[in-house]
């Protein structure tokens, strides 16, 4: 087998030194009745040509973004990555390197993990980031969880307009430890009434911008409000291009900023591996979840940089810790930092132009087909289009037609109505005018 | 003009070889120092190319971001060459042997990388229509069929983000299972040995956490195991329980601890972190198993990425299998179905809810499937007895010079020794594991687990060869033998020879410095006047 160096001779030599006649000696504590005696039924070792063979014919079943005039968005983005960032992440030393315990030897991803926290604490205009969670549905359920730490209350109140699966994870983590989470329904014109909700047991309020929906929120009256009432406003985003050119949650007073970092660096991958972002105030350092990296000095006093605060973390607090995250996302902080250094602000604005103006420009094709209304005034590069039929219908039909034209909100909320008909779009920089074009001429057509 | 027909010069010069130069630029040679992006990165620079929408109209509503992002920009040569030099401030197990207990640094083959890159799975959507999809259902489908088979499991839950969230995914589901069986207990057993996120991940959940003495031999005492259930009696959640342990030892109670906590109304968790050591010689299921996570980044060889990303699936016993969370794939006569939502299940299925947007690690899966494939049924057998077979050689070639707190007897992946052997060196755990830094090796795991003192926990994994563990096991002894001698120097300020010296970790934590900002300008001295 081409992964193992050992030779039958190694092994006998091997036994021989270790004192044992055969192998099953070295497994005798597995009690004998569950001991296998053959192989389990899998098929037997394969060459990387013949796995290369079964795994390419899989993968061409699959219709690639970049195959289609692409519009699905709704908290995963199409973007152009930059070939340099695909070759850096595959260096050994950032790939095949563990968790940087040993700073001595590891200052490589350390030192990428400062700048890394460094460019999110700026993106969102926050004290502190972390060195990342899972991704940014995981990253919401722990920004819940930490604001209940804070506040010492138990209840979450979610916007509608929160995408509907993170809404979900927030759900499953509340319900199971007994918290309180009020839902409000989906609200896809961004006009609900969250103010209302805020009370004196709030612990937060978790507010998406761009909504799920594409609405861009203000968030400084629900910011004001919770704070009024004792409570952190915890502001999350899909698409972190967005802070490129609308205004961070930051500036508009959020405690808590947790978002999707897949855009810059990362490849779709069907939904992971991706890059939770997650920024706070520094007076709340002590109750965040997840690694930290900080700066100090070795024995010679040279600059270096550790994990650090981590008397927070699960290996040293156990079950007192403030989460029980271990591994998280290093390789996509990596990608996105070094995306992040290649665009530097002046990339990153025009990089979010594009992608404002690419989706004025959809939106105006799409709004001229008949029967199709735009249900947003204020957006960024994704926004929800009202059909006079099942959206999913009609992204079916547009599949057919070798465009996928968008998320049917129906897909993740099922069986209301009034949201049967809404489809969900997004327009990023790899959209060309012929493919905006292509999609508004088959939608007309799928309409007609 | 004539030729010069000397040549180079050739000798080595008169210098004598204790001299080391101070540096201009604080390089020695290929050690390079290296800024911070934000010290030599310039604003108004980009590293790529794009080109000013034609026309530009706001329909941002007014949100239009006012204060600078102060994000530096690096061209293309620059941020090569400022990654590359970073990277090779790293040790990595492509570099050398990476000995850490319970995290198993084996081999990253690249045919993974390549495959997980095939834009068929790499560059698709998780919510374009499934239709445009069916072979990423299909390998989904097929990776849960392998982790199935090797674990003697009927279900499995494939979209844990990682050990920890797949821990968490499991505890979920035993919870639901209570939940649904009308009964509320509220205790989850967890042996002190455990790894910390086990405790974390019932607190969690809200559970009370109640530990387990280890016997003398650092496996589970049954009789305490009897005493706490009874004293807990119709309380008992379940047992949080990994094996092969964390002390590199096979639980051999297992199936009778299993009996125990099912006759006792529980659940069995296991954590599969050192699933990678049976892989093929016994099947999890076979034990009694309820809920096992497996880190694909460990056992099946998805890089470990310098602290993730990882992958956590967690395969269910059939009573738990219908709380398995959504998404899931449903296999019907018509094909692979994707379930996502309440709404489109059926029968018994009954998810708890969602443990991420999404499907998981879609990337991860790839690549465990691809390393999967490649061993097949007789590779991953071969692997999980070589990864023994490998620890037990080290094992043997240690433990007259260290000492193994459980007595000679074999371990499985991986070997646990305790400090005695360093008593009254002036030695510790810590000193010795970064003198073996100078060595050029990796550490192994030190102060973990928590059951032995001053542990040391060496997984050499089978991608080691004889000759490797050879020079390891020569290195390790040469060590002891000086600590044994009372060269304290040697460990004591080392590493000497890494990019960086010992680093002050009670300064960053009492003070942390968490992101960079501009220094303050240098007070100018005023020039007094002529």
């Amino acid at each position: 087998m081409r992964y193992l160096p050992l030779t039958d001779t190694d092994r006998a030599d091997m036994l021989a030194k270790v004192g044992v006649d055969t192998i099953d000696e070295l497994f005798a504590d597995i009690p004998e009745k569950a001991r296998l005696k053959g192989l389990v039924d899998l098929p037997r070792r394969a060459s990387e040509m013949q796995v290369e063979r079964q795994l390419s014919a899989m993968a061409a079943k699959n219709t690639p973004a970049s195959s289609v005039p692409f519009f699905v968005g709704a908290g995963a983005y199409k973007h152009h990555v930059p070939a340099t960032v695909d070759h850096l992440i595959q260096r050994s030393e950032f790939l095949t390197s563990y968790t940087p315990y040993q700073p001595e030897i590891t200052q490589g991803t350390l030192h990428y993990l400062f700048e890394f926290q460094t460019q999110v604490a700026r993106l969102t205009d926050m004290e502190v980031a972390n060195a990342s969670m899972y991704d940014g549905s995981t990253g919401t359920g722990e920004a819940v969880l930490m604001a209940h730490r804070v506040t010492k209350r138990k209840k979450a109140v979610l916007s509608g307009g929160l995408h509907p699966q993170y809404r979900e994870v927030v759900e499953g983590l509340s319900n199971m430890a007994d918290d309180q989470v009020v839902s409000l329904p989906a609200d896809p014109t961004g006009t609900e009434d969250i103010l209302a909700q805020i009370d004196d047991e709030t612990s937060c309020v978790v507010v998406q911008s761009p909504s799920f929906y594409g609405q861009i929120i203000d968030l400084k009256p629900i910011a004001e409000k919770a704070h009024e009432k004792g409570a952190l406003l915890i502001a999350v985003f899909t698409e972190v291009v967005s802070l490129g050119l609308i205004e961070a949650p930051g500036t508009q007073g959020a405690d808590i900023v947790v978002g999707e970092g897949q855009s810059i660096g990362n490849g779709l991958n069907f939904g992971g591996p991706y890059v939770g972002l997650f920024a706070t105030r520094q007076k709340y350092i002590r109750q965040m979840p997840g690694r930290l990296c900080g700066e100090t000095v070795d024995a010679e006093g040279k600059r270096g940089f550790v994990l650090t605060l981590s008397t927070r973390e699960q290996h040293i607090r156990r079950d007192k810790a403030t989460s029980n995250i271990c591994t998280n996302s290093g390789l996509c902080c990596l990608a996105f930092t070094i995306h992040m250094s290649l665009l530097g602000q002046k990339g990153l604005g025009k990089l979010a132009r594009i992608n404002h103006a690419n989706a004025v420009s959809l939106k105006k094709q799409l709004a001229a087909v008949p029967g199709v209304e735009v249900l947003n005034k204020a957006y960024f590069n994704e926004f929800t289009v009202k059909l006079p039929k099942s959206a999913n219908d009609v992204v079916e039909a547009l599949a057919a037609k070798g465009i996928l034209a968008g998320v049917p909100v129906s897909r993740l909320v099922p069986g209301k109505a009034e949201l049967e008909n809404l489809l969900v779009v997004a327009a990023t920089e790899v959209n060309t005018d012929e493919d905006r074009a292509a999609f508004a001429a088959a939608l007309k057509e799928v309409l007609a | 003009m004539s030729l010069n027909n000397q040549g180079r010069p050739t000798h080595v010069g008169e210098v004598g070889d204790s001299f080391r130069p101070t540096t201009f630029t604080g390089n020695r040679g290929l050690d390079m120092e290296e800024p911070l992006i934000f010290e030599f990165g310039r604003l108004d620079n980009t590293g790529v190319d794009l080109d000013e929408p034609e026309s530009f109209e706001s329909e941002l509503g007014g949100h239009e971001r006012t204060n600078e992002l102060g994000l530096p920009g690096l061209a293309e040569p620059e941020a090569m060459r400022h990654y590359v030099r970073l990277s090779r401030n790293n040790y990595a197990i492509d570099s050398g042997l990476y000995p850490l207990g319970s995290c198993t640094m084996k081999h990253n083959p690249r045919l993974n990388e390549k495959m997980a890159r095939l834009p068929g799975f790499g560059d698709i959507h998780p919510l374009q229509p499934a239709s445009t999809v069916p072979g990423a259902l299909e390998l989904i489908d097929e990776l849960a069929h392998w982790l199935m088979v090797t674990t003697g499991t009927s279900a499995v839950a494939m979209s844990p983000k990682a050990g920890a969230h797949g821990e968490l995914c499991g505890m979920m589901a035993i919870k639901a299972a209570h939940t649904a069986n009308g009964r509320k207990p509220e205790i989850v057993l967890v042996p002190e040995s455990a790894h910390g996120t086990n405790p974390a991940t019932a607190a969690l959940l809200g559970y009370k956490v109640v530990a387990i003495d280890a016997k003398d031999d650092g496996t589970v005492d049954l009789d305490a195991l009897k005493t706490t259930i009874a004293k807990h009696e119709g309380n008992i959640a379940g047992i949080m329980l990994t094996n092969p342990n964390t002390c590199g030892l096979f639980e051999r109670d297992v199936m009778t601890i299993a009996d125990l906590i099912h006759e006792a109304g529980g659940y069995f968790y296991c954590d599969g972190a050192n699933f990678n050591a049976i892989v093929g010689k016994a099947r999890p299921g076979d034990l009694g198993v309820d809920a096992m996570h497996i880190n694909l980044h460990k056992t099946f060889s998805t890089p470990h990425g310098g602290g993730g990303p990882g992958s956590g699936p967690v395969v269910l016993s059939d009573r738990l299998a219908p709380y398995a969370p959504l998404p899931f794939i449903r296999k019907t006569d018509a094909g692979l179905e994707l379930v996502e939502t309440d709404a489109q299940t059926k029968g018994d299925e009954k998810p708890f809810g969602r443990m991420t947007a999404f499907h998981g690690q879609m990337g991860m899966y790839v690549r465990a499937l691809s390393y999967m494939m490649s061993h097949g049924s007789d590779g991953l057998k071969q692997a999980s007895e070589d990864a023994v077979l490998n620890a037990n050689y080290v094992r043997v070639g240690l433990q007259d010079i260290m000492s193994l707190p459980f007595g000679e007897r074999p371990c499985m992946h991986e070997v646990l020794f305790d400090d005695s052997f360093l008593k009254d060196t002036g030695v510790t755990t810590l000193d010795f594991a970064k003198a073996m830094i100078d060595e050029g090796y990796h550490p192994m795991t030190m102060y973990f687990p928590l059951v032995v003192h001053g542990a040391m926990l060496i997984e050499p994994t089978e991608s080691e060869s004889r000759a490797a563990l050879d020079l390891f096991v020569a290195t390790m002894r040469d060590l002891v033998l000086s600590a044994k001698r009372g060269e304290t120097e040697r460990f004591a300020g080392a590493p000497y020879l890494a990019p960086r010296r010992r680093l002050d970790e009670t300064g960053a934590a009492r003070k942390p410095i968490l992101k960079w900002t501009e220094p303050a300008p240098a007070e100018v001295t005023p020039v007094a006047a002529e």
